[in-house]
């Protein structure tokens, strides 16, 4: 009884300021897509429909570039966090150890530290190491400030963990080393992949740490950063589009895969 | 006893160092190990040629009472601490009804909260631009139905700057917000009412309070990145300096790294201060 007043349905004044905070939010992604299709090359005035800006867009090495660069960025970031971080947060889980606090008090400084800071921080490190600026600089900055949020995510998986499951495993005669890919890796899963989806956005999104250290590999953000001061050409506009495209695609394709996994083990 | 623990200890030596080593030295190397840099170059003697010479001086903590500084430093509080407040303000009715949906309506709903960012942040501020430039689809609407016969000034401005903060941040307000009051005990609220309270006390009285950690989350997700992010009042703003600005001017073009490293100290020790009063509110974990 009880909870069915509490669900009662929402009224008028909460869905109008719903949609008013969702407009506040998609508006200027709405004018991405209308301006994308805009037959003049600037982003200034619009004048009339046309599809030339996906046509030059590809035919722009430089555009199509930054963009292979930032997506293999993530997708390499994201591989090196997940790992570090899914045996890190088991051995900080399973072990008691002198240097933990020490860690996790690292863990916090990404999170909470102005990137600009921590963008800083590289600059003044890879220059002292004479480090060549370019894709490696990159990786290293990028899975510094992905790790922790992998992390995080991880150990929220693991700590609602039922410690006898792994301890069956062993009594039931698994090696550590089966048991830690057999039983504890599959339980956390859900961590893993939450974290890594936090880590690609995480990266693939990021200006202010790449701007210090990208020295010649330009990056899709580093190359809008660029535009942005003066005009943007339709082909930025045309690209962002196809992402948001894309992203949408992508994230329903992963829907319908799950909903057919848990379909296919569900009983 | 003290043997058995010493054995126990060897024995987790190897899985211990294996699992947590690399992570350890990772963060030791590539995190400890610059941010200690930056605290280091921060009391030492500006060099033109090569950003910092290693004689030491604490002219750049000096410097930071400069007029120049100290107002650039006092502008950006100022904005960020009004990007928080408007935020929350923004975000605190939008986070309850969310609260209150069914549980798939509202995973939809969050989705789409964050599905933004997913494109660019800055092209997003630049869908913006075009909406309120002085060629943009508001002034020329307006141009257009004889309201205003000169386009109005609000890109290039302060409020714009503002603006573009409140939008770039608040996901990060409504996040928290969310999780927050979705774990308030419904019969706490009942309860209220059944002592008489109306809904506005129960609000003030009840809700609020609860919703405390969320509200400080929020705030700090929104307060410390506004200070850092050098990017809005680029596109946004006039050509006021802010703090973000400034230190990625000190190192960049100014070369003077001491005085840059002296203000991140300085915008970590606000960093630290902030986190200070949250942590006993809220836990950590729930800031990522």
């Amino acid at each position: 009884m009880n909870r069915k007043k509490n669900q009662k349905p929402l009224g008028m004044l909460s869905i109008s300021l719903a949609c008013l905070t969702y407009l506040f939010l998609y508006l200027p992604i709405i004018m991405i897509i209308i301006y994308s299709f805009n037959a003049k090359e600037s982003n200034l005035v619009f004048e009339g429909f046309s599809i030339q800006g996906y046509l030059t867009l590809f035919q722009n090495a430089v555009l199509l570039d930054s963009f292979w660069n930032t997506v293999k960025l993530a997708v390499v970031s994201t591989v090196i966090s997940v790992v570090l971080g899914t045996l890190a947060t088991i051995g900080m889980h399973r072990y008691r150890f002198k240097f933990k606090g020490l860690i996790n008090g690292l863990l916090y400084i990404p999170i909470v530290i102005p990137e600009l800071v921590i963008g800083i921080a590289f600059l003044v490190t890879f220059a002292l190491a004479q480090m060549q600026m370019g894709f490696v600089t990159l990786v290293i900055a990028h899975v510094t400030f992905c790790l922790p949020f992998v992390i995080v995510n991880i150990r929220a998986r693991i700590a609602g963990f039922d410690p006898a499951i792994e301890e069956a495993a062993m009594d039931l005669g698994a090696t550590k080393r089966r048991t830690l890919t057999r039983v504890t890796i599959p339980m956390l899963t859900p961590g893993i992949i939450s974290g890594a989806l936090i880590s690609i956005t995480l990266s693939l999104d990021d200006l202010v740490i790449s701007s210090f250290v990208y020295g010649r590999t330009m990056t899709f953000p580093i190359k809008v950063y660029g535009m942005v001061r003066g005009k943007i050409t339709t082909d930025v506009y045309a690209l962002s589009t196809l992402m948001i495209v894309g992203t949408i695609a992508i994230y329903a394709m992963a829907q319908f895969i799950q909903k057919h996994f848990e379909k296919a083990h569900g009983q | 006893m003290n043997t058995r623990r010493q054995k126990r200890y060897q024995k987790n030596t190897i899985p211990i160092l294996s699992m947590v080593g690399p992570t350890g030295l990772w963060l030791l190397l590539f995190l400890a190990f610059p941010m200690v840099y930056v605290l280091a170059i921060s009391v030492m003697t500006k060099s033109y040629y090569h950003g910092v010479e290693w004689v030491f001086s604490l002219e750049s903590y000096k410097s930071l009472f400069q007029s120049r500084y100290l107002k650039i430093t006092w502008d950006s509080l100022v904005l960020a601490l009004k990007t928080s407040i408007i935020c929350l303000v923004a975000a605190y009715p939008f986070a309850y009804i969310l609260s209150k949906m069914r549980p798939a309506v509202k995973g939809f709903c969050l989705l789409l909260v964050m599905l933004p960012f997913w494109i660019n942040g800055l092209i997003r501020l630049d869908g913006w631009a075009n909406i309120i430039r002085d060629s943009g689809i508001i002034n020329t609407f307006l141009l257009h139905i004889g309201i205003i016969s000169k386009p109005l000034r609000m890109f290039k401005t302060d409020g714009a700057v503002l603006f573009g903060m409140v939008y770039t941040f608040l996901p990060f307000m409504i996040l928290p917000l969310q999780t927050s009051i979705s774990k308030i005990d419904p019969s706490l609220i009942e309860a209220s009412r059944d002592l008489g309270c109306n809904k506005f006390r129960t609000f003030v009285r009840v809700i609020l309070p609860l919703s405390a950690p969320g509200i400080f989350s929020g705030i700090i997700q929104v307060f410390i990145p506004s200070l850092g992010a050098f990017y809005i009042s680029d596109i946004m703003g006039s050509n006021r300096l802010l703090l973000g600005n400034l230190i990625k001017n000190l190192f960049m073009s100014e070369k003077n790294w001491p005085a840059g490293a002296a203000l991140s100290v300085l915008l970590i020790a606000f960093t630290l201060a902030a986190l200070k009063l949250y942590s006993k509110i809220g836990s950590m974990d729930d800031l990522a």
